[in-house]
């Protein structure tokens, strides 16, 4: 059912779920600013992409434990890397919140982004459908 | 939907800061108070943090989205000083009355790093409320 849906609006489902992964994932650098021991984590969009669109030779590498079946989880973990340090720090926390405060800002203008373009496909399927009379 | 999830992570941190910050708020309180005896003198208390690696929900958290719980709390190993006090009605035999080890210097420095990890949060919790909001509206 989610087929023509997936093709009316080409990579932005995609998109947006993985800006809302980050968003998931920003949030938690943030909130554990103050944990020791604590290291910050961040989406890798180059094993984003390649779990979302193969690895360039035309292979599509799916983590499916049986057959027809994804992982959403596994492939989530996959997607993440650690944040590497700009200072030491002396309880081993490796969240830098300036850092972390301007990359949930870039993201949050990337959802949006992403929504611009699904909104916009809506509007102009609207227009082919009224014919541009709603 | 993820961005739910955003709501428990920062609520976690806003839970765990506004515990620091009541610590503090202990702390600052008590750092003129005296006791008769050493054990009994107050000691500046200090929460410890650590990350949720299972869900709120009791499930194992997906990976990259983990709140804060507070562990316990702690108190703080310095020394107590004594002061002579032969007129307090709270001095010992010696005339001596023993004074908490809370430096007001450590409480507002942590005061004001609670407030600004809490704000952090709020921002947090807010930006993902518009884009819900946002994605809620798409289309319209």
């Amino acid at each position: 059912m989610s087929q023509p849906i997936d093709n009316l609006f080409g990579m932005h489902t995609g998109a947006l779920a993985l800006w809302q992964r980050r968003t998931e994932v920003l949030a938690s650098n943030l909130a554990n600013a103050d944990t020791p021991g604590y290291l910050a984590r961040d989406v890798d969009f180059r094993k984003a992409l390649a779990a979302a669109g193969g690895n360039g030779a035309g292979n599509l590498p799916l983590a499916a434990p049986t057959q027809g079946q994804i992982d959403p989880v596994a492939q989530a973990r996959d997607t993440l890397s650690y944040r590497v340090p700009t200072q030491p720090s002396m309880d081993g926390n490796t969240v830098d919140a300036q850092q972390e405060q301007a990359a949930f800002a870039a993201n949050s203008v990337h959802y949006q982004a992403s929504m611009a373009f699904i909104t916009a496909q809506i509007r102009m399927l609207r227009t082919a459908i009224t014919g541009g009379q709603g | 939907m993820s961005l739910f999830n955003v709501f428990n992570v920062a609520g976690s941190g806003m839970a765990a800061q506004s515990t620091r910050l009541n610590t503090v708020a202990s702390n600052l309180a008590n750092a003129d108070s005296v006791a008769s005896t050493r054990d009994a003198a107050y000691r500046a208390k200090e929460p410890l943090f650590a990350a949720i690696r299972n869900g709120l929900d009791g499930q194992p958290a997906e990976a990259g989205s983990e709140g804060v719980k507070v562990l316990g709390v702690t108190e703080s190993p310095n020394a107590i000083t004594s002061r002579y006090e032969p007129g307090n009605p709270l001095a010992d035999t010696d005339g001596y009355v023993y004074q908490s080890n809370v430096n007001p210097v450590d409480e507002l420095v942590n005061m004001i790093s609670a407030s600004r990890s809490y704000q952090n949060n709020v921002e947090v919790m807010n930006t993902a409320r518009q884009l819900m909001q946002k994605t809620l509206d798409l289309g319209k």
